[in-house]
Formats: structure tokens, sequence, C-alpha cells
């Protein structure tokens, strides 16, 4: 099975939460398409014996004190608010 | 001594007039602000400019400070509290920074001024600055060629004279990337000597913030103000800074340097080999001695590469809901809608593109053949530069393969642009520190010189070891004297933006 029927755009799509137009549907997946087919590289290599590298520099556990820290304010929180009132992010309804 | 003259100085020149008071903070704000004017519309490396701001800072500017009264331009990723900070992108056409990231609180305890902010590719995502969704920057030697990306704007304007140095950000070679492609000396640190807080995330495992500036001391100088521990970025390393500029000057005797087999492939442009070649036998003539190593993972860099960037990115830019900053969409008819159009109307195509394949090789299903296949040969890959490492104080390759690149050249297809990261992505990988610096021009037919660039790449924290070695090459070179034909291209064509790709 080629990569590009591995690839359903439009199912990624929304688990993207992202809508796209029937253009960009079919552009990604020919363009996408391309990327992983190059991507199949990847399982030339035996890598059954091999670690994951999540970071470039693996350090784990560091500690501080947990001690109160001033912060953003409300208002400074807020300025960047695409809608607000009373103090608080407005948002679509989500329960009806 | 005129405006451009003044606006071509390094930092360290700058500082040693701005020392003896034969110039003030205020006074090189204006000239650069004048030289601005002049040359940036046919440049375009700027988003926002606050000069009102930097001249009230010039006020209180302690020129004995190690950056006092040196303005620097910042990559427009990076938050400066009170400023713009759209990563070149719809969805945050309006955001402005509520705090400084912890890199500007440095440059200002430094004593420098950060004045505007640079274009770059959308959430520096490309090689060319094509992505940004404001608008094209020029490459300051030839205005029909892009800057290269995604610090596209902060390479240009280093290059123009618009800037004494800059800060940039680099995920898989988008400082050392530019700087080659402009003609300018470019820094990535090693993973953790830099702080990110403050950053805007693309590829968290990846992401390094450093200098872009016109000499390798300079780059020292802004290396010794960014560096070190932040309690506010868990992965930056606990380690002490060096003073960065202390080994400049000391002599090659003895340094060994790879030459890396894989690295002399076939696609390298042969002005690029041909330099590449050069360099290596200048370091020679300085004393160094170079060997062949091997890296034998490189043709799996790129692939592994944008399946861990792209998928940490997908995650990253999950935040970009509409909910507390940036574009909301108007009317939604419910939350699902909501986050769908936001998105869709806020971010660009290649953002969208590396969303999907992010996304995708995290699924259910494809986790497993490519994301944590990707990770595993990204061991691989750092395995590489260790065994390397322990036969070379550094490795020298060219930074891309081709000089700058006409718009349009690589932009309708993703992969031909990804490629041009042969040389830059195995390092940040890996974690480990590369500048990249000027080592010869190319010529194009129209007879315009195009830079070409030197990658030195050494082992995490390592840094002053590549810039004492890069400083000597430079010192020892007029390459990093060449200044772009500005002035000379105010007929040129003015590049449209492609629309929709």
């Amino acid at each position: 099975m080629s990569e590009t029927a591995e690839l359903d755009v439009a199912h990624v799509a929304k688990l993207a939460r992202l809508s796209l137009t029937a253009e960009e549907t079919k552009l990604f997946q020919a363009q996408l398409g391309r990327v992983l087919e190059y991507a199949r590289k990847l399982r030339e290599l035996d890598v059954s014996a091999v670690e994951d590298a999540a970071h470039a520099v693996p350090i784990f556990n560091l500690f501080r004190e947990d001690e109160p820290r001033p912060g953003l304010t409300a208002e400074e929180a807020l300025a960047n608010a695409p809608r607000q009132a009373n103090g608080l992010f407005v948002v679509p309804k989500v329960v009806e | 001594m005129n405006g451009s003259d003044l606006t071509a100085l390094s930092i360290a020149e700058l500082q040693a007039l701005l020392r003896r008071r034969e110039i003030s903070t205020r006074e090189v704000l204006e000239k650069l602000r004048d030289r601005i004017a002049a040359t940036e519309p046919q440049i375009d490396a700027y988003l926002s400019l606050d000069f009102d701001e930097a001249l009230r800072q010039a006020e209180r500017a302690d020129v004995n400070l190690p950056l006092g009264g040196v303005p620097i331009a910042i990559k427009d990723i990076i938050s400066v509290a009170g400023q713009p900070c759209t990563c070149a992108s719809r969805i945050l056409q309006n955001y402005r920074a509520p705090y400084d990231a912890t890199i500007i609180r440095k440059l200002r305890e430094a004593g420098a001024i950060p004045f505007g902010k640079t274009n770059m590719d959308e959430f520096a995502m490309g090689a060319s600055t094509e992505n940004s969704s404001v608008k094209l920057t020029r490459n300051p030697w030839d205005p029909s060629r892009v800057p290269g990306g995604s610090s596209g704007g902060s390479a240009a304007a280093v290059a123009a004279g618009t800037a004494f140095g800059a800060l940039g950000t680099d995920t898989g070679g988008s400082i050392r990337q530019p700087a080659a492609l402009s003609g300018v000396v470019g820094f990535k640190p090693s993973y953790g000597r830099v702080s990110r807080f403050g950053l805007v995330a693309f590829a968290s495992s990846l992401d390094q913030a450093g200098p872009l500036t016109r000499t390798v001391r300079d780059a020292a100088l802004l290396l010794n103000a960014i560096a070190g521990p932040d309690p506010r970025d868990s992965t930056c390393l606990n380690e002490v800074v060096p003073d960065y500029t202390a080994d400049l000057g000391r002599d090659l005797r003895g340094v060994r340097l790879g030459l890396p087999k894989e690295y002399m492939i076939e696609g390298i442009a042969p002005e690029v080999r041909a330099a590449i070649d050069q360099a290596a036998a200048h370091f020679t003539s300085l004393g160094a001695e170079i060997i062949e190593v091997s890296l034998p993972h490189t043709e799996y860099a790129i692939a592994s590469y944008y399946m861990i960037a792209c998928a940490e990115a997908s995650a990253n830019l999950a935040r970009f809901d509409g909910v507390r900053f940036g574009h909301r969409a108007e009317n939604p008819s419910n939350l699902l809608d909501h986050y769908n159009r936001t998105r869709a109307e806020g971010f660009g195509p290649e953002v969208k593109r590396r969303i999907i394949l992010g996304t995708y090789v995290l699924s259910s299903g494809y986790y497993e053949a490519y994301y944590a296949r990707a990770q595993k040969v990204r061991t691989l890959i750092r395995r590489d530069f260790a065994d390397a490492f322990a036969k070379v104080d550094a490795l020298i390759s060219p930074t891309s393969p081709v000089p700058a690149f006409p718009f349009g050249e690589r932009s309708s297809d993703p992969l031909q642009m990804y490629l041009a990261d042969i040389f830059t992505n195995a390092a940040s990988l890996a974690g480990i520190c590369g500048i990249s610096l000027p080592c010869g021009f190319a010529k194009t037919e129209g007879g315009r010189q195009l830079p070409i660039g030197l990658q030195l790449l050494g082992k995490a924290l390592d840094e002053g070891r590549i810039l004492q070695i890069a400083h000597a090459y430079e010192q020892s070179t007029e390459w990093h004297k060449q200044r772009p034909p500005i002035g000379e291209t105010s007929n040129a064509q003015r590049p449209t933006p492609n629309a929709q790709r």
C-alpha cells in the first residue's frame, strides 16, 4: 500500500481541528504524500535495539522550591483576549 | 563618519565609539532609523519598529555594560514586553507580548536596546521567509532572491546595515542557513544553552535562540549576554557560562577538523563545493589538521527531523484555539466550528501542512512507523556525532548546498524546501552547537555576488571552541568585510507573495 493511500488528509484535518478547503485537501494530499514517501527511508534501518531520543540532552527531575512568585495580573492576561467580560474570557456556548 | 558607515560597524567597533563618547546612544539610534528609512523599502526585513521606546531606553543607557547602548533586532517569535509578537502569522496579527522572554531580559540587563521585530517564515516554518503571511524579505545581495529562513528578516537586516546584530531562532537551521544566504554570521547554541522561555514554541526539543551578527566576535558578545540557566525553562542547562570572547585570537595549531564524507553529496553547487575545499585548505595553512570523518546516518536526518519537528509543532500549535489570544472566527455555530474556522483562517499553508503531517505521524496506527522510528534514528544520529567528536574538535561543511535561490524556485514543492536543510538538520537533532560564517561568493548570470556559508559544528556546550576556530578563519580572510550593493536596487522588480501554495 502506498503512503498516499494511508494518509487521509480530510480525516487528519478533523483530528487537528482545522478546516481545509477541497483544494487544500487535494494539494496537501499530494504534497504530504511525497514527503511521507521520502520518510519511508527511515524503514531501511534496523532500530529494534535502539532507544528513543525524546530530547537532544536528556535531563530529568529538575526541582525548585515551590514558592509563590509574581505572575501576570488578570488584566495583563486578558489583554490579548479576542472577547472578554467581567474579568473572564468569553467563549462560545458549550452546554445546551 | 556618515550614517551608512556608522551602521556598517560591528558591535565591538560601535561600543568603542560609544565608550569614548564619540557618539551617543541617541545618535546611534537616529542614524539607524535613517538607514532603515532609506533601505527598508528595498529589503522589507522588519515587521514592526518602536524607535520611540528605544529612544526612551537610550536616555538611561549605560555604555559601560557589556552591550551598553547597542540596538539589537529581534525575530518576531521572541517576546518583547509591549511589542507585537506575530510570528508573521495572521493568527497572532494583533497579539502583543505581555512579558519579556528571558533572553530579552538578559539583553536588557547587558544594556542592549531591542528596537524592532524582524520578518520570518510563519512560526519559523520554512527556509526562505517566503512563508511569512505579511511580506517577502529580499536578499540584500540580490533582491530577486530569498534571504534564507526562517530568520530571514534578522539575517537581511544585519547584512543590509539596518541592525548591528539580531536574535533569531534555529530549529533545524533557521539561524545558520539565512546567515549563509545573506552573508553574515549565525550561531546556533547547543540545546539547553539558552533559555526558551518567552519564545513561541515550534518544536520544543529542537528550538534554540541565537545571534546573527557581522563578525564572530559580535556573536560571542551576544551569546555571553543570552546564555545561561533559567528557572523558568527546565530544559535550560544549569551550566556555568564561560566568557565566549576569551579564546578569540588563539591560533589553530593542533586543532583537528573533521570533514564528514557524507556531506560531499551530489546537488552541492560547484561554487559551494569549491569554497569549502578552499576553506579546508585555508584551515590547514592556519595550522589545523583536516581529517575525513563519517556520519553514517546523515541521509536519514531530514526525514527524522521533519517527523519529529512536525509532531511537536502539531502539539505546540494546539494552543492557538481563539480563546485566550489571537485570531477568532466570527459567529461560530458551535465550539467545534469555532476551532476549525479560527485555525483555518489564522494559519498559512505551510503551517497547515505541518500540523496535518504532525497530527498524522502521532495518530494511532502510524505513531510507531513514523514518530517512534524517527526518535530512534535520532539516537543513531547523536551517536554518529559522538563518534566523530572523539576524533576531532569540530566539523566543517557547507551550511547550505546552494547559495540564495530565486523567489518561487522551491516554494511550490515543500519536499524540495525541506531538502535545503541537509547540512543543518542533523546537528539540531543531536543538540550540538553550530555556526555559519561567510567563506566565499558565487556569481549570478546577472553578475551579482551571492554569499556562501561555511558551517562549523561543535560538541554540546563547546561553543567557545567553534567561536575560536571561526574567528581564526574570519580574521585571516576578507569575506566578512564585503557589503551588499544596497542603493543600486531601487528599480528592482518587487516580488509578489505567493498566495496559496
